[in-house]
């Protein structure tokens, strides 16, 4: 890849302050469920599904439904693919700082 | 704000994330208090026993046959046995209580991939110490000074192991605990004060400070 400018190199659905941060969570923990994200973003149930569903329309991230006892206890990893993404993405980033000294 | 910024606030806001998605940090400090508090009481009821100033045997007549055959189960014929039992059942429930009704207040599942992995990492050096502490009391009759401290350090080396997991001043309390205990290898005689001041002093000491410093309203 020809490193011209380091923005080409942004992705843009990482371009949100709530994807980032499912992002970043889900980086570092295997899984995650719908109420520790909220709790960690503190947003709006409907906000952080509306990004969960964009993440896992572009296959960034998984999502296993399953069950703890009669709940439904929904959770969610990152992909292979959203991994090598991401890590692109944060490497962009740094790119851009380094780019500005 | 430009290109620069931007990237650079991102970036920490990441760093952020990642740190704060890592780490239970509905650990309540009410449960170092209670802790503390259940250490003080056992350490109460424990005192007359351990100052010999009480049988310690719950059946001195089988005491004597269990320790001339070397059985183990004499530990279960030992007063301090259930009163250390019973003080570290207590404590456990108190630490428990105080953080499910925490965690519960912030809607953040009590037994989660962060607490599971605090609970995992303080298990390991606290079943080590265990094991260790077990053994030593039967390779030699004269090594009970050596409980308090042995106590000690394995319980900040679990502190210490499991911090990375939740709040910071877990870390410190873990290298005070592992102080005491090194001080106490050396003042073998008292260890029944280091123990109180470090199982039931410090847990009051942090847990205030920490129910201080990210609960009081």
């Amino acid at each position: 890849m020809h490193m011209t400018n380091p923005i080409f190199n942004l992705n843009k659905l990482f371009d949100s302050r709530v994807r980032l941060g499912i992002l970043s969570s889900l980086m570092v923990n295997s899984k995650v469920n719908f109420i520790e994200l909220k709790a960690l973003l503190g947003i709006t149930d409907g906000n952080l599904a509306s990004h969960l569903k964009a993440l896992e329309d572009n296959k960034i991230i998984a999502v296993h439904k399953g069950f703890i006892g009669r709940k439904t206890n929904t959770t969610y990893s990152i992909t292979k693919a959203g991994q090598s993404q991401f890590k692109a993405h944060l490497a962009a980033l740094e790119a851009m700082i380094k780019a500005v000294k | 704000m430009d290109e620069h910024q931007q990237s650079l606030a991102d970036l920490q806001h990441i760093k952020k994330m990642m740190e704060r998605s890592s780490r239970f940090i509905s650990l309540s400090g009410l449960s170092g208090v209670s802790a503390g508090v259940c250490a003080i009481m056992g350490a109460f009821v424990a005192y007359p026993f351990i100052f010999e100033e009480k049988e310690i045997l719950i059946y001195p007549a089988i005491g004597i046959i269990q320790a001339m055959a070397k059985d183990y189960t004499i530990i279960f014929n030992t007063w301090l046995f259930w009163i250390a039992a019973a003080t570290f059942t207590a404590a456990l429930l108190f630490a428990f209580l105080f953080t499910w009704r925490k965690s519960k207040k912030e809607g953040i599942p009590v037994w989660g991939a962060t607490s599971k992995r605090v609970v995992f990492n303080l298990a390991i050096p606290l079943l080590a110490g265990g094991i260790f502490i077990f053994r030593m009391l039967f390779v030699s009759d004269d090594n009970s000074g050596l409980i308090a401290p042995a106590c000690l350090i394995f319980y900040g080396l679990a502190l210490i192991n499991a911090s990375k997991y939740t709040l910071f001043e877990v870390r410190q309390l873990g290298f005070i605990e592992l102080i005491l205990g090194f001080l106490n290898l050396w003042f073998v005689k008292y260890g029944f004060y280091f123990w109180v001041v470090g199982f039931g002093i410090f847990h009051i000491v942090y847990g205030s400070y920490m129910w201080w410093k990210y609960e009081r309203k």
